[in-house]
């Protein structure tokens, strides 16, 4: 337990030195509601007729006649207590409609990783264990083609194969068809809802719909994962901890996945954070190409009709998931290679 | 390039013919930018009803939209757009970032502290998620995507040029520049900049084609290009409407130029790094 503890003030240390970074997003999103083009307060104000004493009056409760800093201070506060605005479009305050949005994002997002890790990581192993054969260059291949195809254009063939010439997917369009009804809400995963509710056709109903989406996301950055594994994975293969495992006659699995699988991974997960950056903002191209009711579809929508809230409240949610997410792999790092949870 | 690179280069593309073919096919790119508009079969703007929606043909290579234009054509004429938005925004980023990395790295001290937070920051946000929010504060344009594509490549050539210079500062030739006289100033942009210059270009090249997608995908979202004007990205949206009733050739041409124009800059960009450092071969 000693060593989990190290790595657990190592992780709170690491925790620390993000937050600048976090401020800095902070003061982002603030100078990025000041320049939006537009005027909060007519916004805010009922409609565009207002008059300019109203106007003046929103401006004073919204804070805006106060000094520049003072307002970043009072920006500070609300987002302190949770308060990231009300939007136009649906009425609603900014953190209600990302709480019920953003388990849709995250149900896809974490589904595409695990789809991505599942296919690239044995992918790059058998392409490093017989590098140089059709295997090996086939993987090469597809590693090279597939940074190449856009996510929102690999998603539209998707969709032509499998909905509209072989009919095995159903209609490309939000979480889950018309003819069934939401499984009380619990997590808001739906997987993990319907489960709970013991109900399998939902379950079915909700699956068949994720594939597609999930699938068009993962097949965007199987790319640098299997390609990151295959060439790590040849540094460890010829490493000489490999070849004494070899020399004394252990199995040939537990060389491959003990040995050089286990030093072979470190890499993948420092490449599996940013991928998982990447994957947020593909986000955006997926949910619009799928109409999948998710925090960066509602973004997209209100940045379209000049909402401007919620677009400040998303990039603040999604800058605050990256660094959550930068934390854990480094956690992870340290506990995979203790060594560097030690400098 | 001395002779003796460019046999060395000669050789590493007789081996390695993949880069030779990419190099043909960033010019033949670079040609159709140029002199595309003037070879189209049909005018890229103007609809044709009674010919909307049919699929590729002789008369149509890939088919027709649902305004009746000639997909082939607007592909064509929309190179010059997505590559001019994607070079020049690489190229900013280029420049600004290789002059404030190398005398980040040459002077170090507070002014790379503050860049270094600046940069940090900035690599704390999901790239393209930043790039939408710069675009609609900054309007919705076609400059605010180059833009907005620049900044967020930015943080990437400071990091790079400043790793490149900070390793070179006390070597004997840049002592020697300073020793005879030479300017901090000079030393950076006469000496050190120079220098990490060929490793900056492959990044460049390599760079391109993440430009081409990120730009692409912000006009596929609705921002920056609009239509009537044909570029690849918002092609894609267009035909996206017609896609699950089997209208395939909206997406699949403008996705494969989309492909074609990054794979060839991507393994340009892999070819130069084999030329510059022969140990990163793969």
């Amino acid at each position: 337990m000693k060593s989990f503890g190290a790595t657990m003030i190592w992780a709170g240390r690491r925790f620390l030195s993000s937050l600048p970074a976090l401020f800095g997003v902070l003061v982002f999103t603030f100078l990025l509601m000041r320049v939006l083009p537009g005027d909060p307060a007519v916004f805010f104000a009922s409609g565009p007729n207002a008059g300019k004493e109203e106007i003046a009056i929103i401006r004073k409760q919204m804070g805006l006649d106060k000094p520049v800093p003072t307002q970043l201070l009072l920006y500070l506060y609300d987002v302190g207590r949770g308060n990231l605005g009300r939007s136009i479009m649906t009425g609603q305050p900014v953190t209600t409609d990302l709480r019920d949005r953003l388990p849709a994002s995250l149900e896809l997002t974490f589904t595409a990783l695990l789809i991505a890790l599942v296919s690239a990581i044995p992918l790059g192993v058998v392409a490093a264990l017989k590098s140089g054969s059709v295997i090996d260059h086939g993987v090469r291949l597809f590693c090279a083609l597939g940074v190449c195809v856009p996510t929102f254009v690999s998603g539209l063939l998707l969709i032509y194969v499998f909905y509209y010439l072989l009919g095995v997917a159903p209609d490309p369009t939000g979480r889950l068809d018309v003819f069934t009804s939401l499984p009380p809400p619990r997590t808001g995963f739906l997987m993990i809802d319907f489960v709970l509710a013991g109900d399998i056709d939902g379950w079915w109903a909700a699956f068949r719909q994720l594939t597609l989406p999930a699938v068009t996301m993962a097949l965007f950055v199987i790319a640098p994962l299997a390609r990151i594994t295959r060439a790590s994975m040849l540094v460890s293969l010829g490493s000489d901890f490999v070849r004494t495992a070899r020399s004394v006659g252990l199995s040939w699995w537990r060389i491959v996945v003990t040995y050089a699988l286990r030093n072979a991974i470190l890499p993948v997960i420092t490449i599996a954070g940013i991928v998982f950056s990447t994957m947020l903002g593909a986000n955006v191209l997926v949910e619009k190409v799928y109409s999948w009711p998710g925090v960066a579809s509602y973004a997209l929508d209100a940045l379209l009709s000049s909402d401007y809230a919620p677009v400040q409240g998303f990039v603040l949610l999604m800058a605050s998931v990256f660094v959550a997410v930068n934390l854990l792999v480094d956690i992870l790092y340290g506990i995979a290679d203790p060594r560097a949870s030690m400098g | 390039m001395t002779g003796t690179t460019l046999r060395h280069a000669a050789w590493i593309l007789r081996g390695n013919p993949l880069t030779a073919i990419a190099a043909a096919g960033v010019v033949l790119l670079i040609l159709i930018a140029v002199f595309g508009p003037q070879i189209v079969p049909y005018d890229p703007i103007v609809s044709n009803v009674s010919q909307a929606l049919m699929p590729p043909s002789a008369a149509h290579l890939a088919g027709t939209d649902q305004l009746g234009r000639d997909t082939f054509s607007r592909l064509i004429v929309a190179t010059r757009l997505d590559l001019v938005i994607a070079v020049s925004a690489v190229g900013i980023s280029f420049v600004l970032g290789a002059v404030i990395g190398a005398f980040c790295g040459y002077s170090g001290g507070r002014l790379d502290r503050t860049v270094g937070r600046f940069v940090d920051v900035m690599m704390a946000f999901p790239l393209f998620v930043l790039a939408m929010a710069m675009v609609a504060a900054l309007g919705n344009r076609v400059e605010n995507i180059v833009i907005a594509t620049a900044v967020i490549n930015l943080p990437f050539y400071i990091r790079f040029a400043r790793a490149e210079v900070n390793i070179r500062r006390n070597v004997g030739w840049v002592e020697a520049a300073r020793a005879s006289g030479e300017s901090h100033i000079s030393v950076v942009l006469r000496f050190l900049l120079p220098n990490v210059l060929p490793a900056m270009a492959v990044q460049m090249s390599l760079n391109l084609g993440w430009a081409i997608l990120n730009a692409a995908g912000l006009s596929f979202i609705g921002l920056g290009v609009k239509p009537p004007t044909p570029e690849w990205g918002i092609m894609v949206a267009e035909g996206a409407r017609f896609i699950s009733t089997g209208r395939w050739w909206l997406v699949a041409f403008p996705g494969l130029a989309l492909m074609l124009a990054v794979l060839c800059f991507n393994l340009l960009g892999d070819g130069m790094r084999d030329i510059l450092d022969p140990r990163m071969r793969t």
